[in-house]
């Protein structure tokens, strides 16, 4: 099947009136649980998985891809109105973002920050629908070697490559994983680090993990510094509407900044941030007014927002044809597959053509939605964030409860949400990134089942991993991911002493 | 830029951490050697953990390298009542739903704490708002996605 013909499909699987209905849902909701200071896209994703459990496949993948790209919409609003970034992917936007609104721009910084991700929402997932089917065309043909070293690839790139100490990310990626050992080995049924809990023979639940690292986790690391940094929501003023002379400084910022996001989104390696810090110093160079910039300058909200939208689209990439999650939104993701029982890759493609495709389609229509809806809504959205912070966090940890008995009713579930929630919180203090934790629980049992099945058929040869050139190139350039930043750290030092 | 000579000291939190890597490769180790069904051609279930072990202990060991050379970031102090606060409210909602309370005042509970170590001085207005809360999303719940929460005395009634 072209993918035009399958695309148009999965168009009429996601026009059905009651699936509109899902995916206008998923947006509402989506956007208001985003628009939350502190909230960012893994969160609200986390957060609102449970809603989605009991309905049919197709409508909860479709209301999903909603609040997906809702989550992202208000993140940036968030960004913008008062400079609390709630994902470091929005830290670009909230720079130049948060200048704007100072300066009584907040209106047009809001709407170059819709259009753009609308815009670059739109080209990244035509991408998404023109590159997959090629992809996995490729990825029937890659065997269990390959996935092994896709996915451990995946990991360093990230736990170690993007982080301020690649020591710190492989500790959060250590104990993800070690997480991930915790319950009944699959394939052979021997219980892993269980001590005798019978609650945890299942395994540790992603979204308790999620939930508890990112709600309470923040909670309870802006309670202990609450009186040191007062949020300030900036009143928007003036027109809502962008000038002919914003649009003249949009289109070009959107396009480059999408020209960024979406092929590293894609890449096994993730990560919103170098493609939204990409786009900000280019568009720092390229921009006819110099003097703005960093002064509230529409191209550095214009282009990272673009690239942040373009490169969530991208992660969908490799998360649909080779279930690979490269960020902690895509790994929640997954988790909800899961929770379905669908495993993403190159079978879904050819077993529930209608689910992916349609998907596929919904996200077009969510971000059709976003940009429709919601730059009207705009004064709905800045009323949210002025909910009084005390009631906000306590209906933050209300929903986190709420999402952990919905999925699990049990004491030991909650008291796994108050354990993973001061971690969080410790990690938060002493600098370690969260996001590798809840990528290496669910990639680890991936990668262990791949490296086992791999040695199976090799009757127990490791040599395996290397005699396949393709396993052989993706673990060597895992390799030289992992030493890299210690090598380039060793130069900097030596740069720093020389000056 | 001497980092070495002018922070000597030893930086206890990284040697914290180290020790519980430490422990926890240990654990793993310990419970990958305890296991019963490792009989299976090609790797078992214990060829991970022995790997994942190995790599807690290299991380537990480089964060002792870390502690006597540049150490962890310094974080900012604490407001240590907010977080006892908030604690209790999450020890209030897990012994809520332990003891059969349900999920209203369960809600109420973390609701109200949650507030109070945020800077609020009416917890008893926020218990209300907490119960209320809790009730909506009981009722949203059962009601309209299926979805069973933890019942209680007051979830009886509806």
């Amino acid at each position: 099947m072209d993918t035009f013909a399958s695309l148009m499909h999965g168009f009429s699987v996601a026009l059905e009136p009651s699936k509109l209905l899902f995916a206008l849902v998923g947006v509402f909701l989506g956007t208001a649980v985003g628009v939350l200071p502190g909230i960012g896209p893994a969160l609200t994703v986390a957060l609102l998985l449970p809603v989605t459990f009991k309905l049919d496949p197709a409508g909860s993948m479709i209301m999903f891809a909603g609040i997906y790209y809702g989550g992202m919409y208000g993140g940036s609003t968030t960004a913008i109105l008062i400079n609390a970034p709630g994902e470091s992917a929005s830290l670009a936007t909230a720079l130049e973002g948060s200048k704007m609104a100072k300066a009584g721009r907040g209106g047009p910084a809001l709407a170059t920050a819709a259009i753009g991700s609308f815009v670059a929402g739109t080209i990244a997932t035509l991408g998404l629908a023109f590159l997959a089917p090629w992809l996995v065309d490729i990825a029937v043909k890659f065997g269990p070697w390959d996935y092994f070293g896709l996915m451990i690839l995946a990991f360093v790139t990230v736990s170690a490559t993007f982080g301020d100490s690649p020591l710190r990310g492989l500790t959060s990626l250590a104990i993800g994983v070690t997480l991930g050992l915790i319950g009944i080995d699959k394939l052979t049924g021997q219980a892993r680090l269980t001590f005798g809990v019978p609650e945890l023979l299942d395994g540790i639940e992603v979204t308790t993990l999620a939930v508890g690292l990112f709600a309470v986790g923040e909670a309870l690391y802006v309670a202990s510094k609450r009186f040191r940094d007062p949020e300030e929501i900036v009143p928007i003023k003036g027109s809502l509407w962008m000038t002919k002379e914003d649009w003249k400084r949009s289109w070009a910022p959107w396009l480059r900044g999408t020209a960024f996001g979406f092929p590293i989104g894609a890449l096994p390696a993730g990560g919103a941030e170098v493609p939204t810090f990409l786009s900000y110093s280019t568009e720092r160079k390229l921009c006819k007014y110099p003097g703005e910039f960093g002064n509230g300058a529409i191209e550095g909200v214009a282009g990272p927002e673009a690239a942040n939208n373009a490169s969530a689209a991208g992660t969908l990439v490799p998360l649909l044809t080779l279930g690979l999650p490269t960020s902690a939104t895509a790994a929640i993701m997954l988790a909800g597959f899961q929770q379905y029982g669908l495993n993403p890759g190159p079978l879904l493609f050819a077993e529930r053509p209608d689910l992916v495709w349609g998907l596929i389609a919904s996200l077009f229509i969510a971000n059709t939605m976003l940009v429709i809806i919601n730059l009207p809504l705009i004064g709905l959205w800045v009323r949210l964030l002025a909910i009084p912070q005390p009631w906000l966090y306590a209906g933050i940890l209300v929903f986190a409860a709420m999402g952990t008995l919905a999925v699990k009713a049990s004491v030991v579930e909650l008291s796994m949400l108050f354990v993973f929630g001061f971690l969080g919180f410790l990690m938060r203090r002493y600098d370690y990134p969260v996001a590798p934790m809840v990528v290496g629980l669910i990639l680890g049992p991936m990668a262990e089942a791949q490296l086992r099945r791999a040695l199976q058929i090799s009757l127990g040869d490791p040599m395996i991993l290397l005699e396949n050139p393709g396993s052989a190139i993706l673990l060597g350039l895992a390799f030289i991911g992992l030493i890299a930043p210690f090598v380039m750290s060793g130069l900097n030092r030596f740069k720093a002493s020389e000056d | 830029m001497n980092q070495d000579v002018t922070r000597s000291r030893v930086d206890w939190p990284a040697l914290v951490v180290a020790a519980l890597l430490l422990i926890a490769a240990a654990l793993v180790f310990y419970d990958a050697r305890s296991q019963t069904i490792v009989s299976t051609y090609g790797l078992g279930p214990t060829a991970m953990p022995y790997l994942v072990s190995t790599v807690l202990a290299i991380l537990g060991l480089s964060h002792v390298v870390v502690a006597f050379r540049e150490g962890l970031p310094k974080p900012e102090a604490v407001d240590s009542n907010a977080i006892l606060w908030l604690a209790g409210g999450l020890i209030g909602l897990i012994a809520c739903i332990g003891l059969g309370g349900g999920f209203i005042i369960a809600t109420a509970i973390v609701f109200s704490c949650t507030a109070r170590s945020f800077g609020r001085q009416a917890l008893a207005i926020d218990f209300g708002i907490g119960t209320v809360l809790g009730l909506s999303i009981f009722l949203l719940f059962s009601k309209l996605l299926q979805l069973t929460l933890p019942s209680g005395p007051l979830e009886n009634l509806f």
